[in-house]
């Protein structure tokens, strides 16, 4: 059996097979394997007994379930105002610098991707990102240098 | 003028006793009428930003007949500048699950929600926490009453009351048309209470100390205390309870930083209110207040003179362009056009006039979206383009 | 009865149910408020804002559609502050919208043109957003075009996928600027479980949907003197093509019809309804051979209830959606393709021609045929059976191009041979008279005498409801169908995929017990089908269904066992109905496909 299957019968039981079920399942896939790709929608679609064309419109109408590939750590830095006001973009080319990808890219390893984010609610201590369901604030390139670094060595 | 209105430091959101399990079994003890009752007194209004009165939400779900009803707490924090409802959830949650559980013997639910933003996803093992230790302490007493946590993924639109309820249905998070309202018909089309973070742990207030205690603080029209998310050019960010109908002078005051040339009032679908009203603002519902009183969900972010109002303004209206759902036009075509509008004007592509265009755009977006969100999209725009036109065209 | 509220419209008074929504209180009121996302066939939606109105002491304005109306409101529909903002909404739409009108095959029949022209929006003052996108032109489906730079998102679509015909082919995704229609994955339409059918394609207000036409390669045809073009015009043509060239809708054309195609220059101008009745011969045979193994043999590999396959929207829908049911599938081509079968052998033999030179044109109402003559399967003939399917609209099309006065003309009559039908054919457009033709045969091959109902009109399987059923006693059978005697035969119509969809649940539970069911993928049948004149409606069905019943009426035979030309073809060509002969040109196989 494939994994994904397994994962997503496993979550099926576990949240049950009702339409008010689908985010969960679809957040636990999310959470696995950081995307949803056509297959996962499909056998989503068929634990359900929904349309598989309703996952996906489901699906992207919320920007953490992404459908396109992504690395192992998702950084999203927020774009919003108050970030933007103090030093998103010298976080993101600092971030760019480091991993050597643009914005929208994922790193040739499949460990990082990098995007952008509306507001994560840390305004207070802008710049903010998170790095999969990790908060950081207050952010500056050492720091971005230093959080990166560890998740490096992971 | 308002200056009557001092700005007031409150303490009571913040302030933990650890006595939840008394003011909850004290308070179920109680008769429902008598809790609306109460509310009502208080004149507690939605702290979310709508302002809708609590104990009349409370009350008429109360009222409707059905054979399942919801508490729902909207933890879906996503407006620009608003960071308070984090901070409850992580500092005292108890007092919201005590609240949504009051609303539950109030109403006659069984079953209350957390719909807990995406972003906000490392909050939720503690929360998990304190939910079972309640559940725990609900039992106890017998008291028939569970909350679950409902993760968002990343939909600012979510935190529309009927968006959220489709969006636990596992749908689109697409509000939908009013009538009928939540408190008839909300998540699974049963009755539904749903309220935001603040509002519910102000109940806790209410409940514990009677609503004198509230209603004695703020103006009238605008009881109470609010939460206010502090951020942008201040020295000194952060989460402040203080008491409604203050001025906007005594805000910036407070904190400022000396040079500040505008506040954005409720967020990125707020008003921008220039330093030339900060004296004939009030921060407070509509009512009596004289000169121009603005509501908000507590979102206050301050521009000194190095920021430029177009770049604000552009950041907004992307945020928009991305965040609306887009499914009715005046939101989805209405934003795309505003913010293809300034640029055109800044780059000299269409003129000044222009402006003149999309401000009555802006009126009709008002006046025709299907939600509260894609009505209230335009007033940065409208507020921005109005008091700083210049800054749009040079 | 619904408690009454009082209000007034304009200024107005009316009074109306409680419950009603404005707009529908402003129709009673005769009052016409503008629409485009609303649709009488589907769920109110709310989403375009065209259809806004003030209502006095309100701030903001009310989606009519969406609105019920309140005890006292004062609306007002007209006000200047409805006025301005409608406009706007317009202009909105029109600058997200490709709106290269003269280059738009919806040119003239648009909602939206339509809109712009009433509020004279002579000026576009709003950026033009559609050139800024990529915006994709689904070409692939042999049925259907899909261009999203002409798309309101109004969801229209979306929901006449969903709710008329459960297929869910489209879906909405994505949100804000980038919210689109779509289907799964962005693929194409030929490579999702589209059916074909086309019931997007009628409910689309603009032409963002719309058939793919076959019209330059038919007049391509007509005008190579080598070729012979024949064509075949379904049964539902005739009571919708004078909806697109100036009749009331419900208006029977046929002999005008069938003069306008001799004028456009057709070789030979036949009916679909011939091959209705020889379908019934076939299929009625089949079902009572099925009977017979079921009921006698035992043959457990014999499937009953058995099923229509003459609407080829409910062949794919079943392909896709319950494929372990396709030995359930009367094997019977439908009446198009075993037309175009016949053409290519049976009618060139009899007229002396070159198979290799027929052009086989067919006339539908459907845009699923297209799809039909386009599987691999129907060469049966050794060529391609039906090279070109028109739909209704293009006939009309045609028709105007070629300059014909198509009221003024002369009825004419179809050519033979295969030109000639009975009733029974002619009810095959609407839903539930595939059945009632069906049961006309059976039941007279069975027991001699004809089927127990006044003028052979069965009406129970008549009308509109979503699934309805019929039982037929069989009493006294002749001596060869003896096992039939006292057999209930229980029959079941169907029309609109999401009640095929019931009806299969049903069966798939095992919770219906039915010998033969009827399923048409179109609401109301071929008369609501796809490939119809716009709009479509509840009302508009069903006087297009009146006509289909006065024109059976009005027919002199109305059995499809006593079409002359159909007694004719088995005993000079065919044999016996599933004979070898039938077998390789009126039959066929179905194809199991992917549900996701």
């Amino acid at each position: 059996m494939n994994l994904v299957t397994d994962l997503i019968k496993d979550l099926a039981n576990q949240h049950g097979r009702s339409r008010e079920n689908l985010l969960p399942i679809l957040q636990g896939v999310v959470e696995q394997e950081k995307y949803l790709s056509e297959f996962s929608m499909i056998e989503i679609a068929r634990e359900l007994d929904l349309p598989a064309s309703e996952v996906y419109g489901t699906a992207t109408f919320y920007s953490f379930l992404e459908h396109k590939k992504m690395g192992t750590y998702i950084i999203r830095v927020c774009k919003t105002i108050t970030c933007s006001m103090k030093g998103k973009n010298q976080i993101l080319l600092a971030i760019e610098d480091m991993l050597k990808i643009h914005l929208g890219e994922t790193t040739g390893d499949g460990r990082f991707s990098l995007l952008e984010t509306n507001c994560l609610g840390w305004c207070h201590k802008a710049p903010a990102m998170l790095i999969n369901d990790d908060v950081y604030t207050e952010l500056t390139p050492e720091r971005i240098r230093e959080i990166l670094s560890d998740y490096m060595k992971k | 003028m308002v200056t009557n209105y001092q700005l007031k430091r409150v303490d009571f959101i913040f302030r933990n006793e650890n006595d939840y399990e008394d003011v909850l079994s004290k308070t179920i003890a109680r008769k429902p009428q008598e809790l609306i009752n109460e509310l009502i007194s208080s004149e507690l209004k939605g702290r979310g930003g709508a302002g809708f009165p609590t104990g009349l939400k409370w009350k008429l779900s109360s009222e409707s007949k059905a054979d399942e009803k919801y508490v729902i707490c909207n933890a879906d924090e996503g407006e620009p500048g608003t960071f308070k409802d984090r901070e409850i959830l992580s500092k005292v949650p108890f007092k919201v699950l005590t609240a949504m559980a009051v609303c539950g013997h109030v109403i006659g639910a069984k079953r209350g929600f957390i719909y807990l933003r995406g972003e906000y996803k490392y909050l939720k093992p503690e929360l998990e926490k304190a939910i079972s230790e309640f559940a725990y302490y609900c039992k106890e007493i017998k008291f028939d009453f569970s909350i679950h946590i409902f993760m968002g993924s990343g939909a600012y639109i979510c935190g529309e009351e009927t968006a959220l309820f489709e969006s636990m249905e596992g749908k689109r998070g697409e509000p939908r048309n009013k009538p009928p309202y939540p408190t008839n018909s909300g998540y699974m089309n049963k009755p539904t209470v749903i309220n935001n973070v603040e509002t519910l742990a102000h109940t806790f207030t209410i409940f514990k100390y009677g609503a004198k205690r509230f209603y004695d603080l703020g103006v009238q029209y605008s009881r109470g205390s609010k939460l206010f998310s502090v951020s942008g050019d201040t020295p000194k960010p952060g989460i402040y309870e203080l008491e409604l109908g203050m001025s906007l002078a005594d805000f910036v005051d407070e904190f400022g930083d000396g040079d500040t040339k505008a506040v954005q009032v409720g967020g990125a679908s707020g008003f921008l209110v220039p330093r030339k009203k900060f004296d004939v603002t009030a921060i407070g519902y509509q009512g009596k207040l004289t000169g121009i009183s603005l509501p908000t969900g507590g979102s206050m972010m301050l521009f000194n003179s190095s920021r430029s109002m177009y770049n604000v303004l552009d950041n907004y209206l992307e945020f928009f362009r991305e965040e609306s759902c887009g499914q009715c036009t005046p939101c989805r075509v209405g934003c795309q056009q505003l913010i293809k509008g300034i640029k055109a004007v800044k780059r000299g592509e269409k003129n000044a006039k222009y402006l003149d265009k999309l401000l009555r755009l802006t009126e009709t977006m008002q006046l025709t979206a299907k939600c509260g969100l894609g009505q209230s999209v335009a007033n940065s725009f409208s507020s921005i383009v109005e008091n700083f036109r210049e800054e749009m065209i040079y | 009865m619904a408690n009454k509220i009082k209000l007034s419209i304009n200024g107005y008074p009316i009074e109306v149910n409680e419950g009603t929504t404005m707009l529908e209180a402003a129709n009673e009121a005769g009052i016409i408020v503008p629409t485009l996302c609303h649709h009488k066939d589907l769920c109110v939606a709310g989403n375009c804002r065209v259809c806004v109105v003030e209502v006095s002491g309100q701030k903001r304005l009310s989606a009519a559609c969406a609105t019920p109306c309140e005890e006292g409101m004062e609306i007002l529909t007209n006000s200047l502050k409805v006025r301005n903002s409608r406009k706007h909404i317009i202009e909105l739409l029109l600058s997200e919208h490709n709106a290269d009108c003269t280059k738009c095959y919806k040119n003239g029949n648009c909602e939206l043109q339509k809109l712009a022209s009433e509020y004279k929006i002579m000026t576009q003052d709003f950026i033009e957003l559609a050139p800024l996108r990529k915006y994709s032109i689904d070409m692939y489906s042999p049925s259907i075009i899909k261009d999203d730079s002409k798309c309101i998102r109004c969801q229209r679509c979306v929901r006449t996928c969903a709710e008329l015909q459960g297929v869910n082919a489209l879906t909405v995704a994505h949100k804000g600027s980038e919210m689109k229609i779509t289907t799964f994955f962005e693929k194409s339409m030929n490579a999702v479980v589209c059916t074909n059918c086309g019931q997007c394609v009628n409910h689309c207000p603009t032409g963002a949907l719309v058939e793919k036409n076959y019209i330059e390669e038919v007049w391509e045809a007509i005008a190579d003197p080598t070729k012979h073009v024949v064509v075949q015009t379904a049964p539902a043509v005739r009571v919708g093509l004078g909806e697109e060239l100036g009749f009331e809708v419900g208006t029977r054309v046929t002999g005008k019809m069938v003069a306008a195609l001799k004028r456009l220059g057709f070789d030979s101008v036949l009916d679909t309804d011939f091959t209705a009745d020889l379908t019934i011969m076939e299929e009625g045979t089949e079902l009572l051979t099925r009977l017979k193994k079921v009921l006698v043999d035992k043959d457990k590999s014999v499937q009953i209830p058995m099923a229509t396959s003459c609407s080829p929207g409910w062949i794919k829908y079943i392909e896709h959606m319950y494929p372990e049911y396709l030995d359930n599938l009367s094997t019977c081509k439908s009446p198009q393709q075993m037309f175009g079968a016949l053409v290519k052998t049976y009618y060139a033999k009899a007229r002396n021609l070159d198979p290799e030179r027929i052009v086989s044109v067919s006339v539908m109402p459907c845009t699923a045929k297209k799809f039909e003559a386009n599987r691999p399967e129907m060469h049966d003939s050794g060529y391609r059976d039906v090279d070109y399917v028109l739909t209704t609209r293009e006939l009309a099309i045609m028709i105007k191009q070629a300059g014909i006065n198509f009221m003024k003309l002369e009825d004419a009559n179809f050519d033979r041979i295969m030109g000639e039908s009975t009733g029974a054919a002619v009810i095959f457009g609407a839903t539930g008279g595939v059945m009632e033709a069906a049961l006309r045969t059976a039941y007279e091959l069975v027991t001699g005498r004809e089927v127990p109902f006044e003028n052979l009109n069965i009406t129970p399987v008549r009308g509109m409801d979503g699934v309805r059923e019929a039982s037929v006693v069989i009493d006294h059978p002749l001596k060869a169908w003896a096992f039939l005697d006292g057999v209930e035969l229980k029959c079941a119509v169907a029309h609109g995929l999401v009640n095929a969809k019931k009806v299969m649940d049903a069966i798939k539970k095992g919770e219906a017990n039915y010998h033969f069911i009827e399923f048409m993928a179109c609401p109301g049948g071929c008369l609501g089908g796809g490939g119809q004149p716009i709009p479509t409606n509840p009302e508009i069905r069903q006087k297009r269904a009146q006509a289909i019943y006065a024109e059976d009426a009005g027919m002199p035979i109305r059995k499809s066992h006593e079409n002359p030309e159909v007694i004719k073809i088995y005993k000079d060509y065919l044999g016996e109905p599933l004979g070898e002969k039938s077998h390789h040109l009126l039959h066929t196989k179905y194809i199991p496909r992917n549900r996701y």
